[in-house]
């Protein structure tokens, strides 16, 4: 057959698939950046979240032996990533009402860079909407008892478990047909997790069906483990469990994101 | 010699209960355009799913450029380029970011993917809006770049689903023309429409489709003269000499239909027979004052062979990717 067959750059299969995993990141992280609405979403929604919860309830809040910003600012930090990562699935399943993805299936392209290229972009998000949280959490009054050390290793798990989040809502955005549905599906999700988790008030305060439910869950892990390594304290086991919660649904979820995508055309 | 570019037998796609293709099959010549046409729901988007590896089949056999679509998906996805029913663009990037994206997930070195990019929006005439973001274009533009986004890596095979639907008749005709420039340059180009005046002006080989089955393949012509009927439309000077006529070719075999003035006779062995409804009037009946020969058009053809024509309003009803 006297075709002409496409240019092909042959380096092997995971350079190409890194290739265009970055290529699609690329691509939305433009997109985040040129969607007024989404950038308010990322970065000013947490930072009014940390100045209401310091001023407007703080007041009210009282755990005993730590200022409530101490307490508040590694829940807090899970909550923005957790809220965040609605975003993901929007935007993924706005991606297949749009017929994007389909174009995608058809390129050459390594079809997991289409999952693997928003995660990346929703981490590289998670980075920013992190460090400006924890700017505007020193302005009020917030301080580590771990030194820079701890403080770095507590945003580092917030940002792997975003990671691991992020994959459970691309599982999700890609079983709806549209963002709304993804919005609908994901937001109720998104409040059990943060609301039944001691992110803002001790799980002490909760009648004891729920603690027990609050007691088991990753957000919880997750704060635990970040306010261990930030107020001071034995910090081992909690990050141990929190960066189990995060393996696991890590290892869960992309499995299950990728076998979707795979799936889909059957 | 010539061998199919495209090759597609006893294809069968469900989505539950939906049977969305019931054993369709057909061959593409290399560089050639075959129309896929039928109604909304007949199963042509299904196809060119299944063939462009973004869906895949129940069963059956299908094959572009030799490779099988089921089990060689990634050496399909090089030879072929595939442009949607809905333009499949970021609106959030520029024309020439979307074109470089593809073109870089086509696997075009970056330097590549920029020139081919400026490239193709010159030969789109999308050069002066190239640095705007696509959600300020118009929907014939998306659907341009659309297009162009399905040439960056120079495909061999093009799919076009509805590539025309819902543009502007110049938008239209501008599209026609660069599918001819492209089937000219040797490109295999699998359409599908359900214009049918679209399958006429392009297709060499029109295959229809309807709730999923094939109920006939020819080229244009072909199926024209099958259901026949060319129509002569002859007009009299007056009533009278019409009657006239009328009696006359009545009485020689034809079934005239008179209206007024005006006869029509309608021949099942093509124009040809202009020549025996003149004869038979000659000498003893009033020569028409004009005479017209209206060929059967694609819609007729459509209307004789599934009992409807084609409403190109309806919603399309053909199950999406993610849909099922």
């Amino acid at each position: 057959m006297s075709t002409t067959i496409a240019p092909v750059t042959q380096p092997s299969r995971v350079v190409m698939a890194a290739a265009d995993t970055i290529d699609v990141a690329g691509r939305n992280l433009r997109n985040l950046w040129r969607t007024p609405q989404a950038m308010v979403f990322a970065t000013v929604q947490p930072v009014i979240f940390v100045l209401l919860f310091r001023f407007a309830f703080g007041g009210a809040i009282h755990v005993p032996g730590v200022s409530y910003v101490n307490y508040l600012m590694p829940g807090i930090f899970a909550q923005a990533v957790t809220f965040g990562a609605i975003g993901t699935a929007v935007g993924l399943s706005a991606d297949l009402k749009s017929g994007l993805l389909t174009r995608f299936r058809t390129l050459p392209m390594a079809r997991i860079a289409v999952l693997g290229g928003r995660t990346l972009a929703d981490l590289a998000r998670n980075v920013v909407v992190v460090t400006v949280m924890t700017g505007v959490g020193f302005a009020v009054g917030f301080r580590v008892h771990h030194g820079a050390a701890g403080l770095l290793a507590a945003l580092g798990l917030v940002t792997v478990f975003a990671y691991a989040l992020s994959w459970s809502f691309v599982a999700l955005g890609l079983r709806v047909s549209d963002p709304e549905a993804a919005q609908a599906a994901g937001v109720p999700v998104m409040f059990l997790l943060v609301f039944t988790s001691d992110a803002f008030v001790p799980l002490r305060s909760m009648p004891g069906w729920l603690q027990v439910i609050g007691a088991h869950q990753p957000v919880t892990a997750l704060v635990n483990a970040a306010r261990s390594l930030t107020l001071g304290g034995p910090a081992r086991s909690d990050v141990i469990a929190s960066l189990a919660w995060t393996t696991g649904m890590l290892l869960v979820f992309a499995a299950l994101a990728a076998r979707t995508y795979r799936h889909m055309g059957r | 010699m010539t061998s199919p570019a495209i090759s597609v037998a006893r294809l069968r796609k469900c989505y539950g209960d939906v049977v969305a293709l019931d054993g369709v099959g057909f061959e593409v010549v290399e560089g050639s355009v075959l129309g896929l046409l039928g109604p909304n729901g007949s199963g042509k988007t299904t196809a060119v799913s299944i063939l462009s590896t973004a869906l895949r089949a129940d069963s059956g056999q299908a094959s572009v450029c030799g490779f099988d679509v089921r089990t060689q998906g990634a050496a399909v996805r090089r030879v072929i380029g595939f442009a949607g029913q809905f333009a499949a663009v970021d609106a959030n990037l520029t024309g020439r970011e979307n074109l470089a994206l593809i073109g870089r997930l086509s696997r075009l070195p970056r330097v590549v993917a920029r020139d081919r990019a400026s490239e193709l929006l010159d030969s789109f005439g999308l050069t002066p809006a190239a640095d705007r973001l696509v959600r300020t274009y118009s929907g014939g533009m998306r659907r341009r770049l659309d297009v162009a986004a399905a040439l960056v890596h120079r495909p061999p095979v093009l799919f076009l689903d509805e590539p025309t639907t819902g543009l502007d008749p110049d938008s239209r005709f501008a599209l026609w023309e660069t599918i001819r420039q492209l089937v000219g340059s040797g490109t295999t180009v699998l359409l599908t429409t359900q214009y049918l005046e679209e399958a006429d002006a392009l297709a060499g080989q029109v295959v229809i489709l309807e709730s999923g089955r094939v109920v006939d393949v020819g080229t244009p012509a072909e199926l024209k003269a099958r259901i026949g009927a060319v129509v002569f439309r002859l007009g009299f000077a007056d009533d009278i000499a019409a009657v006239q006529a009328e009696h006359v070719l009545a009485a020689a075999g034809f079934s005239p239909e008179r209206d007024a003035g005006a006869i029509r006779v309608s021949s099942a062995n093509g124009s040809g027979a202009l020549v025996c409804v003149l004869r038979a009037l000659e000498g003893v009946a009033p020569d028409p004052a004009s005479v017209r020969v209206d060929e059967p058009t694609l819609d007729d053809v459509f209307l004789a062979l599934t009992g409807h024509v084609t409403t190109p309003d309806e919603q399309p009803a053909e199950a999406r990717l993610g849909a099922a």
